[in-house]
């Protein structure tokens, strides 16, 4: 509480929320280091990604097949892709290589018979995975070992591990939906760049925690801090002539399209394609049938306060409330003496913070890879539009729901389907109520 | 820097099949949103509809290729209606997120492993185009043009899919001369003024989105006979965005804007590459790697995109007075 209040009295009005924002970051995150140990380290079963050999300049396809730390020697594995058509099998580390000559997409399956006996795959149904060394020069395949886990469970369990994924999932998306709908809100620009923001976040993380060593409270603030600095950098370089120019809304969306590419392909050169791993050991945690681990109670624990210092700050701060009134009339904000750009500023600044934040989580609990982000960006478009575009609230709302369909589809549908089935729940709620479930009827136009 | 191979691929990939692929998901975008209006982010997806059909119909149902051909084009007919009724109603904005959504449940149905006996799953189908080739009138040899140089089924597969470039613009520059056409015109430039004359605006943006549908189907079929396969990744989003900087570049309102614009787009891409990567083996691009090369051209689309709807959005050939955003 001293650093808040040291925070507090220093700042001036606007940054004095923006200080407490951060505060209370830096309260979560002491929290967080206390369970989390930031030590990088690969998980204790599956397959670890290894990103030495870096002189390696043909397309190469690798992975290690290991099974509770060690590796697992004699699986074979069959690659096809255009012009090749090869069994590697894995050396007595577990690893294995194959050098090709097209940069393409491959098919690497796993051959179950050739794993030694008791071992299966965490998932049995995934014996395909896709190698793509179309625009990277290495690419790394997952097959996650372990005892078959799938085949005990009641549908009671399932159910129960699903609606826990899918709260964290929804939590997650939540985080990163509000920056969405707060800058549509107040400059009508639907920002598909808002994906790369996430993948920012995420690989920050990792290039903090991981590659320089930093403990994760530390690493944490530093990429909420670096977030926060992408977004107002964001706003200030591309968003905030563009305004200035009048360009139209539409125009800016294709615009931001372009930006998506751009940053995507930046952040490649930055940071490679690996795929990277962010979390140190995975301390489990099991509830009933729920196995998890402790930096994901965090980060959903962090989540909700964060959505919660969220929904404080829009209700009860002057800055709050003027981010509103600008969302519902920009006009009349400005004539009532709010400074709209001002506000946009601000809103770029937390909308940046959040959304590297939601990367930060994505990437802890799961990996992260410079694909990141625009792989979730249709589904958090989804949770926005769902809960009705431009409103912070309904956002949080639709991310749930999101999470949700997302997660329980699995019960009934392939696993390789679930992001479409919240797709599908996208389009069907547009058909019904395209206002969204909080929007305001005159929004559709 | 070997320059004579580097002419020959640039000016090669003008006529390149896979050029006029784009060109034709470019000029049915062009009638979605050039002329019309519509913000259609979905046009992966009408031109893997296209592609699927012709090889499902060819595989599964077992019809002659000119058949399935036609059955990939009702398909395609089919998916736009379903995509259109419940959306065309919808802003322009909400428009692009559902129709990008769109591309993408369609995209994940084919790769999913649970239609693997219909689809393939994620490795695709293959093995489809033979009879096409068999219907290749041209006598078998070597045809050098130039710098062109094909062999007779390259050169027929060449006639084909630039013969269905030039049918389709030319369907469109008297569709676009009809009063039909100028319907479409009002409804890009006001909405409401259209209905206002008693006119079914959504019926007529439902024509617009089946029309410029098949002409990305037919697209489709290109790029696939091409490719000699089809594979469920070649039809992710960017594969949209590529379609839309070719038509930006060229002109979204323009009868040759698509074509320009996929030769200019095509011929720089190359071109880049060949550059870039010739510097880059030569140690003057310290910087960067041989193989980032390619992910320099995506940074270049991405500014390319930004730049040209920023500082030239009617194109190479459009009229600026033609293009309405709507916003």
């Amino acid at each position: 509480m001293t650093e808040r209040f040291s925070l507090y009295e220093l700042t001036t009005l606007r940054m004095k929320r923006m200080g407490l924002f951060f505060a209370a970051l830096v309260v979560f995150f002491t929290a967080l280091a206390g369970s989390a140990p930031a030590q990088a380290q690969s998980p204790s079963t599956g397959v670890a990604i290894h990103t030495e050999d870096k002189t390696v300049s043909q397309p190469t396809l690798i992975g290690t097949v290991k099974n509770d730390g060690k590796g697992v020697a004699g699986v074979k594995l069959h690659v096809t892709g255009p012009g090749v058509d090869e069994i590697v099998t894995t050396d007595e580390n577990g690893k294995w290589q194959l050098v090709v000559t097209n940069k393409a997409k491959y098919e690497v399956e796993i051959d179950i018979k050739s794993l030694p006996k008791g071992v299966t795959l965490r998932d049995p149904e995934t014996t395909t995975r896709i190698a793509d060394v179309s625009v990277t020069d290495k690419a790394a395949v997952l097959f996650p070992l372990g005892k078959s886990t799938r085949v005990v469970q009641s549908f009671w369990d399932q159910l129960l591990i699903r609606l826990f994924a899918g709260l964290n999932l929804g939590l997650l998306l939540a985080v990163a939906a509000i920056g969405i709908s707060l800058i549509f809100g107040t400059t009508g620009l639907n920002n598909f760049a808002h994906g790369e923001m996430v993948t920012f976040g995420a690989l920050m993380g990792w290039l903090l925690a991981v590659v320089f060593q930093l403990p994760l409270v530390v690493a944490g603030l530093l990429t909420i801090i670096a977030s926060a600095a992408f977004g107002y950098a964001q706003d200030a370089v591309v968003w905030k002539p563009l305004r200035k120019r009048r360009v139209g809304l539409n125009q800016m969306m294709i615009v931001s399209i372009g930006f998506a590419i751009l940053l995507r392909y930046l952040l490649l050169m930055f940071f490679g394609g690996e795929t990277k791993v962010l979390s140190g050991e995975y301390e489990a945690v099991k509830f009933g049938p729920i196995n998890t681990t402790v930096t994901s109670i965090w980060s959903m624990v962090l989540a909700v306060i964060t959505l919660a210092g969220v929904a404080l700050f829009l209700t009860r701060t002057r800055i709050g409330k003027a981010t509103r009134a600008v969302s519902d009339n920009s006009a009349l904000a400005a004539a009532s003496g709010i400074d709209v750009e001002q506000i946009i500023r601000i809103v770029w600044v937390v909308a940046g913070a959040l959304t590297g934040l939601s990367g930060l989580f994505y990437g802890l609990q799961f990996q992260a890879t410079f694909q990141t982000g625009s792989q979730i960006l249709l589904l958090l478009f989804a949770a926005v539009t769902l809960g009705g575009l431009g409103t912070a609230l309904g956002a949080t709302v639709g991310a749930m729901i999101i999470g949700f369909v997302v997660e329980l589809s699995a019960l009934v549908l392939p696993v390789d389907l679930k992001y479409a089935a919240a797709l599908v729940i996208l389009i069907l709620v547009l058909l019904v109520r395209p206002q969204g479930v909080l929007g305001k009827k005159q929004r559709i136009g | 820097m070997d320059w004579i191979q580097t002419f020959n691929l640039t000016v090669g990939v003008i006529l390149d099949p896979l050029t006029a692929a784009y060109i034709l998901c470019a000029i049915g975008l062009s009638v979605h949103f050039g002329f019309t209006g519509l913000l259609n982010f979905g046009q992966a997806a009408f031109a893997a509809v296209g592609a699927y059909g012709m090889a499902i119909g060819y595989l599964t149902l077992k019809l002659p290729l000119l058949v399935a051909m036609g059955f990939a084009l009702l398909c395609v007919v089919v998916f736009a209606l379903i995509l259109g009724v419940p959306t065309l109603r919808l802003r322009a904005d909400y428009l692009a997120i559902v129709t990008i959504a769109a591309s993408e449940v369609f995209r994940y149905l084919m790769a999913t492993s649970a239609f693997k006996d219909v689809t393939g799953g994620s490795n695709g189908l293959s093995q489809f185009g033979y009879d096409f080739f068999d219907w290749n009138p041209i006598p078998v040899g070597k045809y050098e043009f130039g710098p062109f140089s094909w062999t007779e089924d390259q050169f027929w597969l060449r006639i084909f899919s630039f013969g269905l470039v030039a049918i389709a613009t030319l369907l469109v520059w008297l569709m676009m001369r009809s009063p039909w056409g100028r319907v479409l015109k009002g409804i890009r430039e006001d909405e409401d003024a259209v209905r206002s004359l008693g006119k079914n605006v959504f019926s007529y943006k439902l024509q617009s989105l089946i029309i410029g549908g098949l002409f990305a189907g037919m697209g489709g079929i290109v790029f696939v006979l091409s490719m000699s396969n089809v594979q469920p990744q070649t039809w992710v989003t960017n594969f949209t965005f590529m379609v839309w900087t070719v038509l930006l570049l060229g002109g979204a309102a323009s009868m040759l804007g698509p074509i320009a614009g996929g030769m200019v787009f095509f011929a720089l891409w190359v071109f880049v590459n060949e550059i870039l990567a010739g510097m880059s083996n030569m140690g003057w691009l310290p910087f960067l790697d041989p193989a980032q090369v390619g992910q320099v051209r995506f940074i270049l689309i991405g500014l390319a995109l930004m730049l040209l709807v920023v500082f030239r959005p009617q194109g190479m050939f459009g009229n600026k007075k033609e293009l309405r955003f709507n916003g």
